[in-house]
């Protein structure tokens, strides 16, 4: 289904000016090969609120951090590089 | 043979049994096709299919109905060609018409890039005796005089093409109740309206699951979910390397019958074919994001018909009757998922995306197979869960014929 993501720097936009990031996952310099086989290949998928990333492509050109709910598509914007920054 | 358009397989209303030796969660094809062997090649008949909907509510009754073995690596392409083998055979095996019609399949090029991959495909398919080849645009408006060779006239004109002629359409429904229906006469329960909720794992070991309709033993757990395969893995604690995407399709009113090919275009993400209810079959590529919402969109149906308009003309007089989404669970390589998991007991066929339809008699009964005699068969070895922590992927996103 189509869906807007309020991006915190251009306002609501569709979701169709966006690139998709995928699931949010933060990287350890430090973990072990089984850490990092399961951080780059597993993925929760999960159905229902998921932390992930998306990059307006078509608008300030940063990436943001949010919150969606996979199985009806809501979204709560949590984090974006802003303008300038 | 018995019945061209038989009605929907009818299920004995049984209650589930307390236990059972193998559990099937997930009724469509994989699912069904899994039971079938265990029970027909194994004589395993203490077999439960479990299904939360109908059967074939899922991707199995939503895909685009198109079977091919023109795959593009070595591993997939003997699997397809197996699978393809076992589907032509299947309407007797099961004594159920599932109406399969060869039409000949076009993977059309636009682009220099695209027209290698295809010259590839065509010798790697006949190395593998697989009947594909390569073509000019001249053979392909011999074979496919609808085709618009100039694709629009927006600059970028069909200059070459892989034709596999084996490839064919089935009626999907069929394979459903088909499979249902003989897996059922075997004494396979089939459980409609049963979900599934929790997988019980005591010791390392899967050992049953609990159910909308109780708990349930099981000697052997099989999960065949399609897009819903990571949220039932998770059931078990087991995490797997899919997304689930959503895909869409579209048919347009039946009309007399005009399209006998199938034409897909690899650089436009388009592909097309007449049912044999002769409705107009258009499908595109998956959404990049990731959503277990099956709700269709307007922007999709625009870009879809304008794609399908420009590659054959004649379809933009028709008229659209009904579009809809399926779920598909995609992996990294774009190749299946099948075997056992770190949870003893617990067997995963997953990583179908959108290529799952035209593998399930293979895959059922490679399933069947790992479960009765608990040794992978060979066909299915390169699609081990983990085979990506030794880097042993089986890249093939080229095949899916939606990317």
């Amino acid at each position: 289904m189509g869906f807007k993501i309020d991006c915190p720097n251009c306002g609501p936009r569709s979701y169709h000016e966006f690139w998709f990031g995928g699931e949010l996952r933060r990287y350890d310099p430090d973990c072990t090969d089984e850490e990092d086989y399961r951080n780059t290949w597993l993925r929760a998928n999960a159905a229902g609120p998921q932390q992930e990333r998306w990059f307006h492509y078509a608008g300030c050109r940063r990436w943001l951090t949010l919150e969606r709910d996979t199985v009806n598509n809501t979204v709560t914007p949590l984090q974006v590089i802003p303008l300038g920054g | 043979m018995s019945g061209l358009l038989r009605r929907r397989t009818y299920l004995h209303a049984a209650e589930p049994k307390r236990s059972y030796d193998v559990v099937v969660i997930g009724g469509g094809g994989h699912g069904l096709a899994t039971a079938y062997y265990l029970a027909s090649r194994h004589g395993i008949t203490n077999v439960a299919v479990l299904e939360r909907s109908y059967i074939g509510a899922g991707a199995t009754g939503r895909n685009t109905t198109i079977v091919r073995a023109n795959y593009k690596m070595p591993e997939s392409v003997a699997f397809f060609k197996r699978s393809f083998e076992l589907y032509r055979g299947l309407s007797d095996e099961l004594d159920y018409n599932l109406l399969m019609s060869r039409r000949g399949l076009f993977w059309l090029a636009h682009s220099e890039n695209v027209l290698r991959l295809q010259r590839e495909r065509a010798l790697l398919n006949q190395a593998f005796d697989v009947d594909t080849v390569f073509i000019g645009p001249d053979e392909v408006k011999k074979l496919c005089p609808q085709i618009d060779l100039e694709a629009g006239g927006k600059g970028h004109p069909i200059i070459g093409a892989s034709y596999h002629a084996p490839g064919s359409v089935i009626r999907h429904d069929a394979v459903v109740w088909g499979y249902a229906a003989a897996a059922q006469r075997l004494g396979v329960h089939v459980h409609e309206g049963v979900g599934v909720v929790g997988i019980t794992v005591e010791k390392g070991r899967a050992v049953g699951v609990e159910t909308t309709a109780g708990r349930i033993a099981a000697g052997t757990i099989v999960s065949a979910t399609a897009g819903y395969s990571s949220t039932v893995a998770a059931l078990a604690g087991v995490c797997l390397p899919i997304t689930t995407h959503p895909l869409q399709a579209f048919v347009t009113e039946p009309y007399k019958p005009i399209l006998h090919r199938i034409v897909a275009s690899a650089d436009m993400l388009v592909y097309i074919s007449q049912t044999s209810r002769g409705e107009i079959l258009v499908g595109a590529e998956i959404e990049r994001y990731t959503t277990y919402s099956t709700r269709s969109t307007f922007s999709f149906l625009a870009e879809c018909a304008s794609r399908s308009i420009d590659l054959l003309p004649f379809t933009g007089k028709l008229r659209i009757l009904r579009q809809w989404t399926g779920l598909c669970d995609m992996s990294p390589d774009y190749s299946p998922l099948m075997g056992p998991t770190e949870v003893d007991r617990f067997l995963v066929t997953a990583g179908w995306g959108t290529w799952g339809f035209k593998a399930i008699p293979a895959g059922g009964m490679a399933m069947a197979e790992l479960v009765a005699t608990g040794t992978t068969p060979a066909n299915i070895a390169p699609f081990r869960i983990d085979r990506f922590r030794d880097d042993r992927a089986v890249p093939d996103r080229s095949s899916a014929g939606t990317h």
